[in-house]
């Protein structure tokens, strides 16, 4: 039977409508993926060459930008923060200040926007072109669960690589604030150091662990959804690493200030 | 035997398939036969299980399959050989871990039978001594060939070629129909393929069927197909153009 054309006052509503059903379903499908990938986490057989794989994809190859970007942020931090702390002559609690900020925020929050803009887009596309060149469907009528080798592997290897490369972020950030405080500016290492083991605490590095933990799930559960769900062709691809980017990027700032709030 | 009635499939409000029913019989080769852009990937997609029928049932050996799922569908699968338009092959395998693949993880095999039965299946190919090789490093038409190596190293019962010769010159077209027909005459499989090579295919189908417009013209053995009086058939196995389209 021919649809009968909508009067137009009622077009806005319709319009509203099936924005809000292509929303839910998008959202469904992005929980079911998310529901299958967690069951081949967690149920054997367990592919660990692919997980080795995706430990080196993800994490060794993120090293370097994650030595430079940390070294950075601490130096900077540093500079600021003594610039701020020297008009009120304390200057002496540089170290615990440069120290928190990067373990309980800029550490995780950085090192995982970096992890995504390099491995992240990079899982995304190498998915999203397995998925156009029929790999995936390669992998499903071999009666294979494409879900146990691509993305169980990819989600388990963010588990452990988050946390591992914020934990090198933190270090060469502290690092890089002593750089500046201590070598450029002429603060003491004793004072540097000495604070910082007073005033952080086993609490201010957990913050920072359950943030860096939950944001490995996130960018690669997010990454290889969307790798999966490519479109057509290159242009497909191109699209869908690019909002596995910003997605990705948007939710770590949005869970940030959830874990934030919860983990003060 | 693959028997399947009135299939039916449409993506949006775009019918691709109209109760299509078609016949395979068990150790025949099948080539369906049709315009492009005309269903014959999407009915294949079908029959593998890649896509489900808006209505309609496909029976493999009087199994339908349209309503499994999980296990149950990986069951028939495990019968089956698949070779994908572009190969499928995995980008960062070579060649040789490539055919090792559905040994390995499929039937988990031993690794000295593996190796054993991936040299065999790479030498049925004619390629010898390439399984170092990375998929990118080789040609089309060898990649072709490693496909259907990877597809056939199972030992399957059923195998669909998902137009095996596309983009290939025609000498490779040759090389790889006899060897796909060579094959089968070696390994008995049941064969269902997709292909647009006309006339080469009426040389190693069995039958031949037409998909137009979403359902099957007719069907039949070359001969027949060749001697159609459809209008349809001719005009498609003529080459014909398009301005004069029967509806």
């Amino acid at each position: 039977m021919p649809e009968r054309p909508l009067a137009p006052t009622l077009r806005p509503f319709d319009a509203v409508g099936g924005w809000t059903i292509a929303l839910l379903d998008s959202l469904g499908r992005f929980g079911t993926f998310f529901a299958e990938a967690l069951g081949a986490v967690v149920t054997p057989p367990f592919k660990l060459r692919a997980f080795i794989d995706r430990v080196d994809y993800i994490g060794y190859r993120s090293l370097l930008i994650i030595l430079l970007t940390g070294t950075f942020t601490g130096m900077v931090l540093g500079l600021q923060i003594y610039l701020t702390l020297v008009r009120f002559g304390s200057e002496a609690f540089l170290g615990p200040a440069v120290a928190l900020s990067i373990i309980r925020e800029l550490g995780p929050v950085l090192a995982a926007l970096m992890i995504t803009g390099r491995a992240g887009s990079a899982l995304t596309a190498e998915i999203g072109i397995m998925r156009i060149t029929e790999q995936i469907d390669a992998l499903t009528v071999m009666a294979l669960n494409p879900m146990r080798y691509l993305v169980a592997p990819s989600i388990l290897a963010g588990l452990v690589t988050f946390p591992l490369l914020t934990a090198i972020f933190d270090v060469v950030g502290i690092f890089g604030g002593y750089l500046v405080g201590v070598k450029l500016l002429g603060l003491s290492p004793g004072t540097y150091f000495g604070e910082m083991q007073t005033f952080v605490d086993l609490n201010d590095i957990m913050t920072g662990f359950w943030k860096s933990l939950s944001f490995g799930v996130i960018v690669t559960w997010v990454c290889t959804y969307k790798g999966f769900h490519v479109g057509h062709g290159a242009e497909g691809v191109a699209r869908a690493t690019t909002q596995a980017v910003v997605l990705s990027s948007v939710l770590i700032l949005v869970w940030d200030y959830f874990m934030g709030s919860i983990l003060q | 035997m693959i028997s399947v009635h009135g299939l039916t499939k449409s993506f949006g409000r775009q019918p691709v398939l109209r109760e299509l029913s078609l016949e395979v019989a068990t150790g025949s080769i099948t080539v369906i036969i049709g315009r492009s852009g005309g269903g014959k990937s999407v009915f294949l997609k079908h029959l593998i299980g890649l896509l489900r029928p808006d209505a309609g049932r496909i029976l493999i050996d009087g199994v339908d399959i349209t309503g499994l799922r999980g296990g149950a569908l990986d069951e028939i699968r495990r019968r089956y050989g698949v070779v994908f338009q572009g190969g499928a092959l995995f980008d960062s395998l070579s060649c040789h871990e490539n055919v090792a693949f559905p040994l390995r993880e499929k039937l988990r095999l031993p690794p000295d039978e593996i190796l054993k039965r991936v040299e065999g299946a790479l030498g049925q190919v004619g390629l010898e001594g390439m399984g170092a090789k990375l998929p990118g490093e080789i040609s089309g038409g060898m990649r072709k060939r490693v496909a259907i190596a990877r597809a056939l190293v199972t030992e399957p019962e059923i195998v669909f070629f998902d137009e095996p010769t596309t983009g290939l010159d025609p000498v490779l077209v040759n090389t790889i129909h006899h060897l796909i027909l060579d094959l089968h005459r070696r390994l008995h499989f049941t064969a269902v393929m997709v292909s647009h090579e006309i006339p080469e295919i009426f040389e190693i189908a069995d039958t031949v069927a037409m998909l137009h417009e979403g359902r099957i013209a007719e069907a039949g053995p070359p001969a027949a197909i060749q001697a159609s009086q459809n209008r349809v058939v001719q005009k498609f196995i003529r080459g014909e153009p398009d301005n004069s389209e029967e509806r």
